[in-house]
């Protein structure tokens, strides 16, 4: 090995010269990013070493553990009797709601099985509890501390007790990765719970959403509430994700509308993984090949 | 004036397994979630940088690199983006490793705080140029804070290597 900026004699010369060195080590690095971003093909690689870092990112977690479960400890009793109080009447109203949905459900799916329609699928769901925030500042992720060992997978949703937060994006063997609605690279199906319009939900980045490619002229307006249409096949249908908060058609084809989203997307704690028992079946073969053909008159 | 290295204890050589003990403790320190706290310095950074000054023929790219994927591992980060970042910053500290450490520690931390917002600035390059939202000014304050604690981490780390003070006046040293 030689210095920086000095040339050994041939004797003493051991492995390339530094210059080298660091152009072939950045060319790896600069590869492995296009394949992670890009192509992520580099998840075998993560999933492996994440193996050797597991016990010290265990171990590291623990201050923070320690942090959080004092706030619990010193909590007072009056604190803990109203929360009881609130969860009482929470569960009351839940309760009802409840024998309403289940005798809902018998009712549809009776209706179904009359026209022959097929059945919906059934749901399974792991509640788990939000960690902590990822550090990787460039993106909105949140670990889960439940994992592939308790059945969750990548593209699951995830909502918390107002709709949906996001989607899991990684799983570790006891962790997973959630990215968050409000990241600029998720985007999610929905439709207007008032109109039935259907659009795609972006995250922009700054804790917001936004509704792209919907027509200047479509009807939307401020308080709409928008909810999962499940066109994606990957979230369930029906399930609230944000309000639109204000909707702007000046001198654009497309309307500029702004959201809320519905849950506490970057403060919730408690949160439910959601997803569909088994993939929905594939679309009919001549369905699709229409759709594909090119369209010549 | 010609700048002379102004310490007069003499160090003891540098044990291998400290060296790799004090990146691993690094590493593990840069594994607290901090959560969005902007200025937590980055650690690995740091101590790879203080390596690379101090024992060149060590510590070099190849651990960079290394570490860099450890550091992407660990926080969720595309994987190559810190290990580009450290194996420039490696690159860059091992060429100044002649020059500052005829410096006193502030001024040190003065040769290192650009290296360190350059390995930031091309961490930032390689995820916008992939899409990434911009994360803020704030981003590029962890360096600052990083250089701030330079002298203490030059202290810390050079604790094994300082040898007792027995005066003896039969030795010339």
């Amino acid at each position: 090995m030689s210095l920086v900026g000095h040339q050994a004699p041939p004797i003493f010369r051991r492995g390339p010269a530094p210059l080298v060195r660091l152009i072939l080590l950045v060319s790896i690095c600069l590869a492995m990013l296009v394949a992670d971003i890009k192509y992520r093909y580099l998840d075998v690689l993560r999933q492996g070493l994440s193996v050797v870092t597991y016990p010290l990112q265990m171990a590291a977690a623990a201050p923070a553990d320690v942090v959080r479960n004092a706030s619990r400890y010193f909590a007072t009793l009056l604190e803990v009797q109203l929360e009881n109080a609130d969860l009482r009447r929470q569960v009351l109203d839940a309760a009802q709601l409840l024998l309403r949905f289940e005798h809902l459900q018998r009712e549809n799916e009776a209706l179904r099985s009359l026209v022959d329609m097929s059945r919906r699928v059934p749901v399974r769901s792991v509640s788990a509890e939000i960690l902590y925030n990822a550090p990787d500042p460039f993106a909105r992720k949140v670990i889960l501390d439940r994992g592939a060992q308790h059945g969750i997978e990548a593209g699951l949703a995830v909502v918390d007790a107002h709709g949906v937060i996001g989607q899991v994006t990684r799983v570790y063997p006891v962790q997973a990765e959630v990215t968050l609605l409000t990241d600029k690279n998720q985007a999610i199906a929905v439709e207007s719970l008032r109109t039935g319009l259907r659009g795609v939900l972006f995250g922009t980045g700054q804790g917001k959403l936004e509704m792209r490619f919907v027509l200047a002229g479509a009807d939307i307006r401020a308080g709409d509430e928008l909810i999962t249409s499940g066109l994606d096949g990957v979230f369930l249908p029906g399930l609230p994700v944000a309000t639109v908060s204000s909707v702007e058609r000046e001198g654009q084809a497309f309307a500029v509308i702004a959201c809320e989203p519905a849950a506490g997307v970057e403060n919730s704690v408690q949160v439910l993984v959601l997803g569909r028992a088994e993939l929905p079946p594939a679309p009919p073969a001549e369905l699709t090949q229409a759709e594909s053909a090119p369209r010549s008159r | 004036m010609q700048p002379t290295n102004r310490s007069s204890r003499i160090l003891l050589p540098v044990k291998l397994w400290f060296i790799w003990f004090s990146l691993i403790a690094a590493l593990g320190v840069s594994y607290i979630p901090t959560g969005r706290l902007p200025g937590v310095p980055d650690w690995v950074a740091m101590v790879l940088a203080f390596w690379c000054i101090r024992e060149p023929l060590r510590v070099g790219m190849g651990t960079a690199f290394v570490f860099g994927l450890l550091v992407d591992i660990g926080h969720g980060a595309a994987m190559g983006q810190h290990a580009l970042a450290y194996v420039v910053l490696a690159y860059l500290t091992t060429w100044l490793s002649r020059r500052v450490l005829w410096f006193s520690p502030l001024e040190q931390a003065l040769h290192v705080l650009p290296v360190l917002l350059l390995a930031q600035l091309l961490m930032v390059v390689a995820r916008l140029a992939a899409g990434a939202e911009f994360p803020g000014w704030w981003y590029f304050l962890s360096s600052f804070t990083a250089a701030a604690l330079w002298v203490p981490l030059t202290f810390l780390l050079l604790l094994p290597q300082y040898q007792p003070v027995d005066r003896d006046d039969n030795r010339p040293i």
